[in-house]
């Protein structure tokens, strides 16, 4: 499926999501239902999803504890008080940040960087941005590994830092590579020049979004507001 | 396992999401065009390697205290190489790639996800470091100086920015002075690391290229060949730290009385003390007597308290000096 069509699609579902009043816990299982659809559809394998899923564990943890500081009306869960409000609250960011992650990671993980910087270019964000981000894309494998191999070497030459007060020869490394690199890129520009580089790389692969898909984004949509719709009326 | 650093969805309310969004998308949009004029062709690989740099960079965390790690932002370093439009250009790509392409970060809070880890840093700190630029002296040591200051301050100014939109959009009933106090402590500490961090990466950077360097382009050969870091940028340093905390976060300390006063309350002593001689002084009780506004007044007694330990000490620290170079050392 053509990217485009999916960013503008994981863009509608996640501000449903994020609207929708807390109280209408119905939408938000309708939300997982149809997340659901989309990642047996998508062949994403769930424990993939879960797993990336960990990464919001920061906020979750936030989450847990928000009933415990929290102002407002107390009431008892198991003897410890905890704030009405606070509850709510709680489910509210677990909730929106645990399905607004999984359209994020279903999206990621269906979608090459590539295209969906190409995506974005088709949604008519600035050529200055794609470009300069398929170029950071196109560096960031490089430099990652790079850097790797230069925290083995010092590994293997007994320096493992730890702290921060010994970051000082892995920032002074830093540097140097990054000189290297800027000065790669500079001949890396000048090649793609004489090579006949216009300023935007030439979309040859990308095929454009088919009205099929659009279709399909659309039924999505629909969907969505629908349910945002419901709920904000309900509630 | 990399742990996601950005908002999630639904962290705030959607009039601060979208009010956020616009104003970012405006700040952005600006930058652009300061961005076009500026960058000539070559520079776009430049700047997209400096994305790669901070999002490299970012992967990176590093304990600051008990159980928590911090990790780079790069904003005041990226706008420092590059300018400040480029650099908010840079840091933008990063935040937003990293919710498009890896799924950090909501895509619904893009709009202050970027306002705090882009805009803020990166124009905030550009201005604090020609702030800075200005009383330290010029070379390169003093870019360094001026880097490690600017770096510090613009993770506190985006933890500031966050706890404010907090204040707006919270969607759980957890207190502004709650978050906003939680929030700049420890990005105080985490913004140690940013500082250490940028300075080295720019000293390095001025070692070998320094003009890449686009805040210190005005220095000629002799000023950079000076790369001596001496103390006023710490001192500098110390002190806005110091203050930050005098007249800021000291604003929201627990009202409730200390380990020793709660014992003397508990156990009865409390109304045996008398007030000292000291108690009718200007600034008695931590505020200012004259100044109504009770945050004022607590600002305002904390600086002057800042100034006057500060200069007490430099006092101190005078005489023995110069006593020691009248005594010379027995041969």
């Amino acid at each position: 499926m053509a990217p485009e069509a999916k960013i503008v699609g994981a863009l509608v579902l996640v501000a449903c999501i994020a609207l929708t009043p807390r109280e209408a816990i119905w939408a938000f299982a309708a939300y997982a239902t149809l997340i659901a659809v989309l990642v047996v559809i998508s062949r994403v394998s769930p424990g993939f999803l879960f797993l990336r899923l960990v990464a919001v564990a920061p906020f979750v943890l936030f989450a847990l504890f928000i009933p415990f500081i929290a102002s407002g009306e107390r009431t008892e869960i198991w003897g410890v008080p905890v704030s009405v409000d606070g509850l709510w609250g709680a489910w509210n960011v677990l909730a929106k940040a645990l399905l607004g992650a999984s359209v994020s990671i279903v999206l990621t993980a269906t979608t090459e960087v590539a295209d969906i910087l190409r995506g974005t270019g088709v949604l008519r964000v600035p050529a200055l941005f794609t470009s300069i981000a398929m170029f950071m894309i196109r560096y960031l494998e490089l430099i990652v590994d790079e850097l790797g191999r230069m925290r083995v070497a010092m590994a293997s030459r007994g320096f493992e830092p730890r702290w921060l007060h010994q970051a000082r020869p892995i920032a002074n490394s830093a540097g140097a590579l990054f000189v290297r690199s800027y000065e790669r890129g500079e001949r890396v520009h000048s090649a793609m020049l004489a090579r006949g580089f216009t300023g935007t790389m030439p979309t040859l692969g990308h095929r454009r979004a088919r009205p099929a898909e659009w279709l399909s984004v659309a039924s999505i949509i629909a969907v969505c507001l629908t349910v945002l719709a419901v709920a904000m009326v309900t509630t | 396992m990399v742990l996601a650093m950005h908002a999630p969805d639904g962290f705030l309310n959607a009039g601060t999401a979208l009010a956020t969004g616009v104003i970012s998308v405006i700040v952005v949009g600006f930058a652009l065009k300061q961005a076009r004029s500026q960058l000539k062709d070559k520079a776009i690989p430049l700047a997209g390697i400096a994305a790669a740099f901070v999002f490299a960079a970012q992967m990176f965390n590093f304990p600051v205290a008990a159980g928590t790690t911090g990790h780079l932002i790069g904003g005041a370093l990226a706008a420092i190489l590059l300018g400040p439009s480029v650099g908010v250009i840079v840091v933008t790509i990063v935040v937003v790639i990293q919710a498009l392409a890896f799924a950090d970060g909501g895509l619904t809070a893009l709009g202050y996800n970027v306002l705090n880890m882009a805009v803020i840093p990166a124009y905030g700190g550009y201005a604090i470091f020609r702030l800075a630029r200005r009383v330290l002296p010029l070379s390169t040591g003093g870019v360094i100086g001026a880097t490690g200051i600017a770096a510090w301050t613009s993770v506190v100014m985006s933890a500031i920015g966050f706890s404010i939109q907090w204040l707006f959009g919270a969607t759980a009933p957890v207190a502004f002075d709650d978050v906003f106090v939680a929030m700049v402590g420890v990005h105080s500490l985490i913004g140690i690391g940013e500082t250490v961090i940028s300075a080295l990466a720019i000293g390095a950077v001025l070692a070998s290229r320094p003009d890449l360097v686009y805040a210190a382009q005005d220095l000629d050969r002799a000023q950079l060949s000076d790369t001596n870091v001496r103390t006023r940028p710490f001192v500098m340093g110390g002190l806005l730290v110091a203050l930050v905390f005098a007249a800021v976060v000291s604003q929201f300390a627990a009202d409730d009385p200390d380990g020793l006063e709660r014992v003397a309350e508990d156990t009865g002593f409390a109304t045996s003390g008398s007030d000292t001689a000291w108690g009718d002084l200007v600034f008695a009780d931590y505020a200012t007597s004259g100044i109504a506004n009770e945050t004022v007044s607590l600002a305002v007694a904390g600086v002057v308290g800042i100034f006057v330990a500060l200069a007490v000490a430099s006092g101190i620290f005078l005489a023995v000096r110069e006593r020691r170079s009248r005594d010379p050392a027995p041969l």
